[in-house]
């Protein structure tokens, strides 16, 4: 079975020209998306430094800061991302055994899964605004913790805000793949677009791993 | 292609195990274990990336290129960790007059 009969895009089309084999430019592509995604390491890890220096300055506001988080909204985001982490999995599997059907179908189940998390993240923030939890002129909160609170708040905005971010543009990510599926770009030959957009999106995933426990859990019970 | 072809059963199996490693972490939560309460959250936390970086990502299968970045990323972020928090963490140490 030529390559030029599996798709519906020449194996020329899909093949650079300095590159010797679609196995090398797999390979470099890959190696790409892991070194954008260590600098993303690296963003993310001073963004986290930062607030674990304040909640080392600021328990007490920061624990009573935490509690006012929805552990509910919380808990049910994480279990969404892990399951779009699962499906954006299986969507790679497809991909490789070159499942067109299937691998639209678990773009689609990834990409509704990450508008839920964001949906979610968007019913959080409303409350924030009701609440008076935002920080600025008119921020409220327990007189004992007000100024230290805010700092905890300023934190939340910038990180969750950092990483909703990150989930737009995984949204764009898998309209994209999703358009290439549907027009037979991807192949069992071709599949490193959606492998590395899997990277990128199971990347964002772990971000959240992290920013759960520290933004949700840490202020649950007295002794925090 | 040649890359590895992880099977199905085997991102079902991590699935599980993630969900079911976000259950103890919410549920330690809400028990008062004073400061062991960050640590076995952020114990979880790493252990679920690192499950997710190796099955999810194919960490695990990947060139050893590949696994000398992420490990040579891992190493820079521990560098700007370990360094920040050796200032902040070891402050009060210090007493001028």
């Amino acid at each position: 079975m030529s390559p030029e009969s599996t798709a519906g895009v020449p194996r020329a089309h899909v093949l650079a020209h300095h590159f010797e084999s679609l196995e090398a430019q797999q390979q470099a592509a890959t190696l790409g998306m892991w070194i954008f995604l260590v600098t993303e390491v690296l963003f993310f890890g001073g963004a986290l430094a930062a607030y674990a220096v304040y909640r080392g300055w600021y328990p007490e506001a920061f624990a009573a800061a935490s509690h006012e988080l929805d552990i509910v909204l919380g808990t049910t985001n994480t279990a969404i991302l892990i399951t779009s982490s699962l499906t954006m999995a299986l969507a790679v599997h497809a991909a490789q055994l070159g499942a067109r059907t299937k691998l639209l179908a678990l773009l689609g189940a990834t990409a509704l899964l990450g508008a839920a998390f964001l949906g979610i993240k968007i019913v959080e923030y409303a409350h924030k605004f009701t609440e008076g939890h935002v920080p600025g002129p008119g921020f409220m909160f327990a007189a004992e913790h007000v100024a230290h609170a805010q700092v905890f708040f300023s934190m939340y905005f910038v990180l969750t805000g950092l990483h909703a971010l990150h989930m737009v543009v995984g949204l764009g990510v898998l309209a994209w793949m999703m358009v290439w599926a549907w027009n037979g770009r991807i192949t069992r030959e071709y599949a490193s677009p959606v492998e590395i957009s899997g990277l990128y999106w199971h990347f964002v995933d772990i971000v959240w791993i992290f920013l759960f426990p520290l933004l949700y859990l840490i202020g649950r019970h007295p002794g925090a | 292609m040649t890359e590895h072809v992880v099977p199905v059963r085997v991102y079902v199996t991590i699935f599980g195990v993630l969900m079911a490693l976000t259950a103890v972490t919410v549920m330690v939560a809400f028990v008062d274990l004073g400061p062991l309460n960050s640590v076995m959250a952020l114990t979880i936390a790493v252990l679920k990336a690192t499950l997710v970086v190796l099955f999810f990502m194919h960490a695990k299968y990947s060139p050893r290129l590949t696994q000398l970045v992420i490990a040579g990323g891992l190493l820079w972020l521990v560098i700007l960790l370990s360094l920040t928090f050796s200032d902040y963490l070891t402050r009060h140490l210090l007493t001028y007059g």
